[in-house]
């Protein structure tokens, strides 16, 4: 496999473990203190921690590490998860999902708000000192009491060298901040595991102030050298304010392959010993560093018992670095599947914890599609069959027509659950507008809680892709207009948190999405006035409640007074109806003054399949979008009324409504069809007029799978798709927005259409 | 032998024949998907004269394109004896309406003859080259030519 798939998939999981953490964060936000969901949390982060180490994705790794640490104060019962503390944690939890896309996608990030919230972060983690100047007030503190005696249940034993503390005596510098020693002595298995003794002292000079010594003593002249083994082991003193913890840690995916001993040095040691067990040989990390990243370590004064010997000790100094560098050279070679590998294992037992849930697999969107193919193509076949078994059938032998029901039942079943394999819950959309809320509430400085419900409810993956931007939208002007200030709503007497309420459910084979607020309402005097001085009605129009809500939608109306980046541009409402138009979805909205607006989006399940009405016109078979229509009716002559010269309007309940020849429109023939004897279908366009389309007759109405007619042809105006009906001839899809649009005089150009092809 | 080592070793190729009208035409055989028989087309809006509509084509919607019509030819009346001959023309497929498929020719590459000096460009355009075989004369036309980039592409 190759490295950019497996850093694919590694990124793949973040997406996933993101997700986890952010709902964990949420839960724990709700009030939830189970230490499962702290678990879970921690997991996430140390999963893309250490998938991130393997990658060398250093950015990635330091600030989950802080968050990590962090986390694990929480887990340790150490810091309590108050609301102030999760706050800075789900934002600690967007950077980390920018920082994994800026990794991806090779962006940047917001340097200023990572550090800040790593020094946020940090500050938590020392028992919520005042963020600021956080280093100099380590240093008053004396030394780190928090810190727990070495622990005996992480299995390791301690090597039985003696090693004294001091390594010169020059740390006046680090006063006052604990000081370990550690002593890493690995084995061949992990360098076999794909682990780098390298980068683990590399991360460990991330954690403070280094002197590393390097112990040379077991290794063999050269032609007893086995290339695999491992012969060094290193005696490391770090000064850190971090903890021991944060050294285990660093150790973490090494623990069971190396003789590893952290000892936390007591006191002001004294003198250094006379006799050292072991000549320490100053080991420069910079030379095993690959990449020539800047190395931390930093060579100590030479021990005086070396002095006399010093030539001697650079040349195995010399030799000790060659050998190393084979090593992990050879090493290196492993060492990414299998650093992954250790990566994914974490995960696997992150996942085997959600194992309840059921088990998943990854399957190629392409697969699952050319099976969805198929199946619509099952479905037409036996139509076909049926129709012509119908048609042959002159003795009625029942068991053909009892198998034929038979498969009918089958291959819908088939489609279902096919269908089913591409529905995936609106949850991810609706995690990331809980980061947006955050984000703007933040801008605005309002205090706003968003409620979701119905995450698990399930639609087509394409629905949910081309939800998430209009539901920003929305969002967005909830957030930014609906909701009022803290103090505007304290004085009304309101809960100064706003509450943004957002759910899902299914309602007769569609999905409804509900958008609500708490807040002021539609300001209907406000926006009739903007309408009025945009021109987009009369100033003496006569609307309803309703009607005024609904101008909202019109393209070019924004009620903001100030244009903020937010919202208000002027191109939110109407965009939003557009795209959810565009996915065959209606949008409603019902608003009360004071108590807040409920914006209803009603979509269906899948853009593979869609409602429609099969008519005639001209000959030629249609169909017609069940949810552009609005009803059907039979005009009478008395009700046709011309006006002008081509038009003719159609009196329905008093009002006057276009009439709009689809034969005519779409070139199916030269002169205007009576509409006495056909049918008028009234339907509602993009801009919300109404139209009655007459087309010949209507055949029925039915389920269609949707082709594509791009794909071997080109666009065709005033045509969003094609269809294969039951008799296996092609039907096409009527793009009634376009109709209604050339009706108006537009001429049909394909710019003009949006179709609803999926 | 496969078409590509004889094309390699012998300089030939194969050829599709048909027939519209009086006229025999030839395309290449690598762009021919399948032949099949006439069914009855959906006609499509705003379409231009030789474009018959579309058909239902294992599930895929293909284009129909009266082959006559589109050389310039008086337009075809299909009927059952008709065939498609389903063609790709780049990252497309299209089906051409013809009278009947008429042979399968293998031939160097040097008995292709240049399209002769006529007055009209029309011809020019997609005859690539004229085949004389047994006396009959066949022109090889280039789809690509016959679909432009600008109109397969203007979705």
């Amino acid at each position: 496999m190759d490295m950019n798939e497996i850093k694919e998939i590694f990124f793949q999981e973040c997406e996933e473990q993101l997700a986890e953490l952010e709902s964990g964060l949420l839960k724990m936000n709700d009030g939830d203190r189970d230490p499962e969901t702290v678990n879970a949390v921690f997991r996430a982060v140390h999963s893309i921690k250490g998938g991130a180490g393997a990658f060398g994705l250093d950015d990635l790794v330091a600030f989950a590490h802080v968050f990590e640490t962090t986390l694990d104060c929480v887990r340790s019962n150490k810091l309590e998860p108050t609301q102030d503390v999760l706050k800075v944690m789900l934002k600690a939890a967007d950077v980390l999902a920018d920082l994994t896309n800026a990794a991806r996608d090779g962006g940047s990030v917001d340097q200023a708000r990572t550090r800040g919230l790593v020094k946020e972060l940090e500050a938590l983690a020392n028992g919520d000192l005042p963020a600021p100047s956080a280093a100099a007030a380590v240093v008053e503190t004396a030394p780190q009491p928090a810190v727990p005696a070495p622990t005996d249940d992480s299995g390791f034993q301690p090597i039985p060298f003696s090693f004294d503390d001091d390594f010169g005596g020059d740390e006046p510098a680090g006063a006052g901040v604990p000081e370990y020693e550690v002593n890493f002595k690995p084995r061949a298995d992990l360098y076999a595991k794909g682990n780098d003794a390298t980068l683990l002292l590399r991360d460990l000079a991330r954690l403070g102030e280094m002197n590393i010594f390097c112990d040379t003593d077991e290794l063999p002249a050269l032609p007893d050298l086995d290339p695999e083994n491992a012969y060094f082991k290193w005696a490391i003193s770090i000064k850190t304010d971090k903890g021991e913890d944060a050294i285990r840690t660093v150790f973490e995916f090494a623990e069971w392959d190396c003789d590893l001993d952290v000892r936390q040095v007591e006191g002001d040691v004294a003198s250094a010993s006379e006799e050292l067990p072991m000549v320490p040989v100053p080991f420069d990390l910079s030379i095993l560093d690959d990449d020539g990243a800047a190395p931390a370590a930093k060579i100590v004064k030479e021990a005086p018992a070396l002095k006399n010997d010093a030539a001697a000790a650079v040349a195995a100094a010399e030799t000790a670095s060659n050998v190393t560098q084979l090593a992990s050279a050879a090493a290196r070679v492993e060492k990414k599947e299998a650093a992954l590998a250790a990566a994914a294992a974490a995960n696997a037992a992150a996942a085997q914890n959600s194992a309840a849930a059921g088990q998943t697999i990854r399957v190629d969107l392409d697969r699952v599609d050319r099976l969805i193919n198929l199946v619509g193509e099952l479905v037409i076949n036996q139509a076909m069959l049926s129709q012509s078994v119908i048609e042959n059938d002159n003795n009625g032998t029942s068991s053909i027509n009892m198998g034929l029901e038979e498969l009918q039942q089958l291959t819908r079943e088939i489609q279902d659950s096919v269908m089913a394999i591409r529905a995936q819950p609106v949850k991810p959309v609706f995690q990331r507008m809980s980061r947006i809320v955050r984000e703007i509430a933040d801008m605005t400085g309002k205090s706003i809680r968003l409620i979701t419900e119905g995450e698990n409810t399930e639609v087509d993956k394409t629905v949910i892709d081309k939800l998430a931007e209009p539901l920003t939208h929305m969002i967005r002007n909830a957030v930014d207009h609906g909701i009022e200030t803290p103090e505007k709503r304290a004085t009304l007497g309101k809960n100064p948190e706003g509450t943004v309420r957002l759910t899902a459910k299914h309602r007769s084979g569609r999905i409804l999405i509900e958008l609500a607020d708490d807040g002021a309402g539609i300001n209907r005097e406000k926006v009739r006035q903007k309408a009025i001085d945009n021109d987009l009605i009369p100033a003496d129009a006569n609307l309803s409640d309703e009607e005024v809500d609904n101008l909202i939608f019109l393209p070019g109306f924004s009620t903001a007074d100030k244009i903020s980046d937010i919202s208000g541009r002027g191109v939110g409402m109407d965009v939003v109806k557009r795209s959810i138009q565009a996915l065959g979805g209606r949008i409603n909205i019902s608003s009360r003054p004071g108590q807040g607006s409920v914006f209803t989006m009603s979509l269906p399940l899948t853009l593979a399949v869609l409602d429609g009405m099969v008519v005639t016109v001209a000959g030629q078979t249609l169909v017609v979008p069940l949810t552009a229509i609005v009803e059907t009716l039979q005009p009478e002559a008395s009700a046709i009324h011309s006006f002008g010269a081509n038009h003719r309007l159609i009196s329905i309940r008093n009002s006057f409504c276009p009439l709009v020849d689809v034969g005519r429109i779409l070139n199916f023939r030269a002169t205007q069809a009576d509409p006495v004897e056909g049918v008028a279908l009234l339907v509602e366009s993009e801009g919300g007029g109404q139209r009655a389309l007459m087309v010949d007759a209507i055949q029925g109405q039915r389920q269609v799978v949707i082709k594509s007619l791009e794909a071997n042809y080109t666009h065709v105006p005033g045509i969003a798709a094609a269809t294969i009906l039951g008799d296996g001839r092609v039907a096409l899809i009527l793009d009634v927005d376009a109709v209604v649009g050339a009706s108006r005089g537009q001429s049909l150009k394909p710019e003009m259409s949006y179709a609803a092809v999926g | 032998m496969s078409y590509a080592v004889k094309s390699l070793t012998q300089g030939t190729r194969e050829l599709i024949a048909f027939r519209i009208g009086d006229q025999e035409f030839c395309v290449d055989i690598m762009s021919v998907r399948e032949i099949r028989g006439w069914t009855q087309a959906t006609a499509m809006p705003h379409a231009p004269g030789y474009m018959l509509g579309v058909v239902n084509l294992r599930g895929a919607v293909l284009p129909i394109v009266d082959l006559s019509a589109r050389l310039g030819m008086k337009q075809a009346e299909p009927t059952a004896r008709h065939v498609i001959i389903v063609a790709q023309v780049r990252r497309k497929v299209v089906g051409l309406l013809v009278d009947a498929v008429s042979d399968i020719l293998t031939i160097t590459d040097d008995s292709i003859q240049p399209t002769p000096e006529v007055s009209s460009d029309h011809e020019r355009q997609f005859a690539r080259g004229i085949v004389a075989i047994d006396r009959r004369m066949i022109c090889l036309i280039e789809l690509e030519a016959l679909f432009p980039e600008s109109e397969s592409e203007a979705a």
